[in-house]
Formats: C-alpha cells, structure tokens, sequence
C-alpha cells in the first residue's frame, strides 16, 4: 500500500472545489487528487499512492524510476521467453 | 530492518536479500498497515458491513483479513454491499451517489494514507453529506520504531525508513530517535536500486561509527516533508493509543478524528460495542511484525496457512511478510 509509482498529469480540474488530475500511468488512466500538490502542473510527474498525490519529481527523476521499471520489465520478458 | 511491507516485498521479489554478503540480514518491521489493524476493528467492520443499509467500502487488501470468525469477503459473499475502492474520495462519491444508503470507509494505513484518508471526511463536511462516515485506523511510525529498538529482545541495528512515509512527515522526527538508540538510518525508496542505495548508506554509516539519518530517495523526500498534506492530516486528525495487532497497545502510535469530525466516525455512528475477538493460537502475525521471527520459522506456513486460506493478515496483505516469502521464497 505504500508503493506509489510516478504518473504524469494530462489535464487538471477543479471538481467541488477539490484539485484533481488525470494522471497517466503508462496507459493506465486514473483520477488522482492534487490537494497536496500544489506546485504540480500539466506534464508534471506525481507519486500517487490511494488515489492522492503525494510528491512530486521532476521529469528526469520521474524517467529515472520508469526506465528501470521499463528495463525490469524488460529482462522479465526475456527471461520467459528463454524458458 | 525495512519497516515498510512495500520494501519487504520488493526485497524478497527481487531478490535482495538473497545478493547481500552473509553479514548484513535484513529483518521486516510492522510497516504492513493490513497487517497491523486491530482484530477488534476488523470484527467491527465485519458487523457494520453486514447491516442492512450499508454500503462499506475499503482497500482491496483488508477483504480477506481473517476476523475472529469471518472476513469482509464472506460477508460480500453473503449478499452484503462490500466495495473495493482505491481512494476514499471514490467511497465519497458512492455516498453522494447513494443517499438513502449509509457509506462507510475503512480508513486503515500509515501516514503515508492519512491525507488521502482526512480529505474526504474534510470534504464531507464542506459537502455536507451525512451518510458517509469512516473506520479509521491510522498507526504512526515512529512509536513503533521506539517499541521495536527498545525492546530487550532488539537485534535491529540499521533501519531503513519507508520512503513514502517520509514523503509526507519528512524525517526530522527520526533524527532524535537514531540517536536515542544509536541506531543509523536512511530514508529509502522502493524499487531495487533504491533499497540497495539505502542498505548500503546505513552499512557505510554503521562501518564508520556514524550515527544519522541519510536521505537515500530525495528525489520524493525532502527534510521537512510535504508540509501542505501535514496540514491536512491534522486538520481531520488527533494522536491517540492504538492497538496494533499481534503486538498490543502502543501509546500515541495512532491517529483518530479529532472532536469537529466525531460526526463521520463510524464506531460512534455504528452500535458495534460487544465484540469478543478470538485470535487464531497458531499465528505468530505478531512476532513476525515484530522481526523476531521470520515466516519461515512458523509451523503452518506454507501448509495451513497459505493466501487461500490465511491464519493470520501477514499471510493476506499484499504487504504482509508472509505473502511475501510465500510468492518469492518458498523452495
């Protein structure tokens, strides 16, 4: 419950006067509050951990985190294809 | 020690632990809130769930949590309206969406989950919505890592503090508490690099006689932590004793609702007084939480006790240690 996997921000919107985002997690789509995050803006990557921003990084540090999970990824599929 | 069930398992799947010289043994906290939820509130969540009316709503991880006689699945299994929810905004919208119902939100987790947890009972009230209200229990790190370094039987002399924890309450707060114990440890992030990064810091601090708290994930942690999400947390919430289960009472190791927002609480709302909890004697949950033991050492892991059919939450949560070792470590 702790993991939090960086998202990026693809629209920002006010809903009753919550801040709430479309965040993208490569592909997947969720709707994540932005309370807490004030500083973040369109494009920018946010740790979302039940559905609430927690952090935000900067691109670089968010693409840090997805390409190793890319790579893990990668070397996963690999090796099942090896077997 | 990783306090953070999110650590343990990311060690166990990639195999960390297994890369380490045979030196360095990594034993696993309390850090799996599922795991740690009073079997009291569990059994009280059981019964309001079973209430005509009620629509109750939580994470997906508690639905399988073994209560004294069932869990939140059977009831769901039995006709009941209990609904997996990611955020408790969504357990707000249900509400909204069901007035004549009543809504009820588990509002289990560290304080990682406070914020995401308070803005909805923040938003409630601002809202005015009456049928929703929460089961909350929150536990809090620190307390717990004062009752595991000071207890006689503590073997933990490095700690890796969960990254997402000190995303939120920063980790000034552990700095006192290091030098208390003169303990080293580093605030470390969840993918493998980052867990190697911190093991390695607090190996470095510990060869060097230096006792500190090292930043190793700053790319989500600063010193102070996200002061806004704080903000909100103690809003909504107050310190109170908690239980925590497997391990007992820990004084100020929770948080509940503060007075302005009693309204929302659900052990008030609900008539859940007279539960008799009835633990299952073979589960070691709580030595395990503790790092006395490890699940390996247990007698009904594996066998008894397995995901399908779990004694005890460390065998359930996705977090817990024992699912952990049961997915990556069972030879």
């Amino acid at each position: 419950m702790c993991l939090g996997i960086p998202g990026k921000i693809i629209q920002i919107y006010d809903q009753e006067k919550t801040r709430m985002g479309k965040v993208d997690f490569n592909g997947v789509e969720l709707e994540v509050c932005l309370e807490a995050t004030p500083e973040a803006e369109l494009g920018d990557y946010v740790i979302v951990h039940a559905g609430f921003a927690i952090s935000t990084l900067s691109e670089s540090e968010a693409q840090e985190t997805l390409s190793i999970l890319e790579e893990l990824d990668r070397i996963q599929r690999e090796e099942i294809q090896e077997e | 020690m990783e306090i953070c069930g999110g650590q343990t398992h990311a060690i166990m799947q990639y195999g960390l632990h297994e890369l380490l010289p045979a030196e360095i043994e990594l034993i696993h906290g309390p850090g799996c809130p599922v795991c740690v939820t009073s079997l009291e509130l569990v059994d009280k969540a059981v019964a309001i769930a079973s209430m005509e009316n009620v629509i109750f709503t939580s994470y997906g991880d508690m639905l399988r949590v073994p209560g004294s006689n069932q869990d939140l699945f059977f009831v769901k299994a039995s006709g009941g309206d209990v609904r997996v929810v990611y955020s408790s905004l969504e357990a707000l919208r249900i509400a909204e969406r069901n007035p004549d119902k009543e809504v009820v939100f588990f509002g289990i987790g560290f304080e990682t989950t406070a914020p995401a947890n308070a803005i909805s009972v923040i938003k409630a009230q601002e809202r005015g919505i009456k049928n929703y209200s929460m089961l909350v229990s929150h536990v809090l790190v620190p307390p717990a890592i004062h009752a595991i370094l000071g207890s006689p039987s503590n073997r933990v002399q490095g700690f890796l503090a969960a990254g997402h924890v000190c995303a939120i309450m920063g980790y000034e707060e552990y700095e006192p508490i290091a030098h208390k114990y003169q303990v080293p440890m580093a605030v470390t992030g969840f993918e493998p690099l980052d867990l190697a990064l911190g093991i390695m810091e607090t190996v470095k601090m510990l060869e060097n006689d230096e006792v500190r708290v090292v930043n190793a994930y700053s790319r989500a942690v600063t010193r102070q932590g996200n002061l806004v999400a704080q903000k909100i947390i103690q809003k909504a919430f107050e310190i109170c004793d908690r239980q925590w289960r497997g391990i007992g009472i820990i004084p100020s190791s929770g948080w509940k609702l503060k007075p302005e927002f009693l309204e929302f609480d659900a052990e008030r709302r609900f008539d859940v007084r007279d539960i008799q909890t009835r633990e299952s004697e073979i589960c070691i949950s709580g030595l395990i939480l503790q790092g006395l033991k490890k699940p390996t050492d247990c007698p009904a892991f594996g066998k008894t006790c397995t995901p399908q059919n779990p004694l005890g939450a460390t065998m359930v949560s996705s977090e817990g240690a024992c699912s952990a070792y049961y997915r990556y470590a069972r030879d």
